[in-house]
């Protein structure tokens, strides 16, 4: 298996990471490589094995269906790059 | 009167506790130090004014008889820790500027337990490299330096780079570390300190800047086992606001210590021996089976055949859950925004993410948005989880028979700063030792050893048993005291 240049762009789409077309030639071989390292894996026999979920054994808790937290709008928006009256802003989404 | 600086944890609370000394003069000389020790780059900020308050606070506490387990030591806190109303970046450009409104859990466990904050520690950019060469605030440089009369940088290690270094330059007395791969236990072993990363859930990740969940654990590094165990106590318990929290009750881990060891057997697994390791970390290996064995353990040999599937299995889950961790900095709610002009939404997506993190983690956030991706994720992902699930049983069984297991704790000495930068593997290579007992969220110590020809520390590595942080503190401080590790960087900085 290997990751051409179009398959580094695709990664990047969707990890929504803008490249140049330097960094898609850098980052092609060492994408290959790691992928190539990693893929000694395919010959470990797992058969009838499950794949780990909870590496120390817990459970997940349940609690009242209540609310425990709010009133902080300042706090939460505090570190906002753009805030406006009161609201994360964004870049306009519809036309 | 004493140099307060070269004072552990526990020694500063006792001092303070019965009267040797003052809590305020204890943080006004390692500010001191914080303030000697900049060209180590080891603080990303400096808050003498948190430390000077907590001892202040001390000092009245003690006057009123009101004293708490850590009244009167100042700590250095790695910047993966959300402090309030100081500033905490992870390392990353992403996050400069960013401070909190609530604090993680575990520095506020450590506060509330009466310790104050010296500053922020740097790291590698959300905690992804081992030498701490990929924080955007630069290296941080050890204190060590080889024996060959040159001054080439060396490495202080990594993820908690800057914690090793402030802990081995005496710039303080205990620092917080987290461990997702071995990033408390190499760099404690690179500088000569001893570091713990407990069980798997432990310590509260609420707070902690996420890089991979299922291995993210904090841990506290120090000078020596019993700061370390005196450090955990106060930053363990069951926290209501972390899903994966045990809901277990905190040992009392400094009062249960014990280096009697007799009879405890440890296991020495063979696949822990690879080709391309120094002779001298074998050497100093056989040395650490020797000193237990006079202590009164049983060495057996064990087997742990999946080993070498460790690194690789690490290097797929720990990027997929990167890649999803990750993904929350978006340029909206906090962190730095890029949005270029009359760009839309997507496009102010990727040029925040491109401006925002550094090689590194861009690198790491593509294979894991890779394996994770249609059509690859059962042969990656879903491969490495069961590979994974293999690795855990390995360690199921050997601990069947023997109580703790004895490794090294990496594969050379701390290397020269840009000796390993131009390859990733080769610079993965230096978790090896470390990554299985992430993997399986066991609780795994390092602690120092010796020095090697070049006058750089060495350190062994003591893995235990889920929950049983005890029987590896024990261990590990049976080993301390036939090690006697007293080796110091001389001060250049």
């Amino acid at each position: 298996m290997s990751v051409d240049t179009a398959t580094v762009r695709h990664i990047a789409r969707l990890a929504r990471i803008a490249v140049s077309d330097a960094e898609v030639e850098a980052l092609a071989p060492e994408l290959n490589n790691i992928l190539g390292w990693v893929e000694q894996l395919q010959e470990v026999d797992v058969s009838g094995v499950e794949p780990m979920t909870a590496v120390i054994p817990n459970h997940l808790r349940l609690r009242e269906d209540q609310v425990t937290d709010g009133g902080i709008r300042d706090a939460v928006l505090a570190n906002a790059p753009v805030a406006e009256h009161g609201f994360f802003a964004v870049p306009k989404v519809i036309e | 009167m004493t140099d307060l600086t070269q004072l552990g944890v526990a020694q500063i609370r006792d001092g303070v506790r019965d009267g040797d000394f003052k809590a305020r003069d204890v943080a006004e000389a390692f500010i001191a130090q914080v303030e000697k020790g900049r060209a180590l780059n080891a603080f990303v900020i400096e808050t003498p004014e948190h430390a000077l308050a907590a001892a202040d606070a001390a000092d009245a506490a003690r006057a009123s008889g009101d004293l708490k387990p850590l009244s009167g030591v100042p700590l250095g806190i790695k910047d993966l820790f959300a402090t309030k109303g100081y500033q905490t970046t992870a390392g990353s450009n992403m996050l400069k500027g960013f401070e909190p409104v609530y604090e993680s859990t575990v520095s506020g466990n450590l506060f509330a337990a009466g310790a104050g904050m010296l500053g922020k520690l740097n790291m590698d950019e959300f905690a992804m490299g081992s030498s701490n060469e990929t924080s955007v605030f630069g290296n941080v440089l050890s204190p060590w330096r080889r024996n060959d009369g040159g001054n080439a940088g060396i490495t202080p290690g990594g993820s908690s780079g800057g914690s090793a270094s402030a802990v081995a330059a005496r710039l303080a007395p205990g620092v917080t570390g987290t461990d997702t791969g071995g990033s408390i236990r190499q760099p404690a072993a690179f500088t000569g300190i001893s570091g713990i990363k407990p069980t798997y859930g432990r310590c509260s990740r609420f707070g902690m800047v996420a890089f991979a969940s299922s291995l993210d654990q904090a841990g506290p590094m120090a000078h020596d086992v019993r700061d370390c165990a005196v450090m955990l106590e106060a930053m363990a318990g069951f926290d209501r606001k972390d899903s994966t929290s045990l809901d277990l009750p905190v040992p009392n881990w400094e009062a249960n210590l014990s280096s009697d060891i007799r009879g405890k057997r440890i296991g020495i697994p063979k696949e822990y021996r690879i080709d391309g390791v120094p002779a001298e970390i074998d050497a100093v290996w056989e040395q650490g089976i020797a000193w237990l064995r006079d202590a009164g353990a049983e060495i057996v040999d064990v087997s742990l055949p999946h080993t070498r599937y460790a690194l690789p299995t690490y290097y797929i889950i720990a990027p997929a859950e990167a890649s999803s961790n990750l993904a929350r900095y978006d340029g909206v709610r906090y962190g730095q925004r890029v949005a270029p002009e009359n760009g839309n939404l997507t496009e102010m997506y990727e040029a925040t993410r491109a401006a925002g993190f550094g090689a590194e983690v861009k690198r790491r956030i593509m294979i894991g948005t890779y394996v994770l991706s249609a059509g690859f994720y059962d042969a990656y992902f879903n491969q490495a989880q069961k590979v994974r699930a293999l690795i855990a049983r390995d360690f199921h069984q050997a601990f069947e028979s023997v109580d703790l297991l004895l490794t090294p704790t990496a594969p050379s000495a701390a290397f020269g700063l840009g000796e390993k930068t131009a390859d990733p593997i080769a610079m993965y290579l230096n978790d090896v030792f470390a990554v299985p007992a992430s993997l399986a969220g066991l609780p795994a110590m390092a602690v120092p050893a010796g020095l090697d020809g070049q006058g750089l520390p060495l350190g062994l590595q003591l893995i235990g048993r889920p929950l049983d942080e005890q029987g590896v503190l024990n261990a590990a401080l049976a080993f301390e005291e036939r090690a006697g590790f007293k080796a110091r960087p001389e001060a250049w900085w």
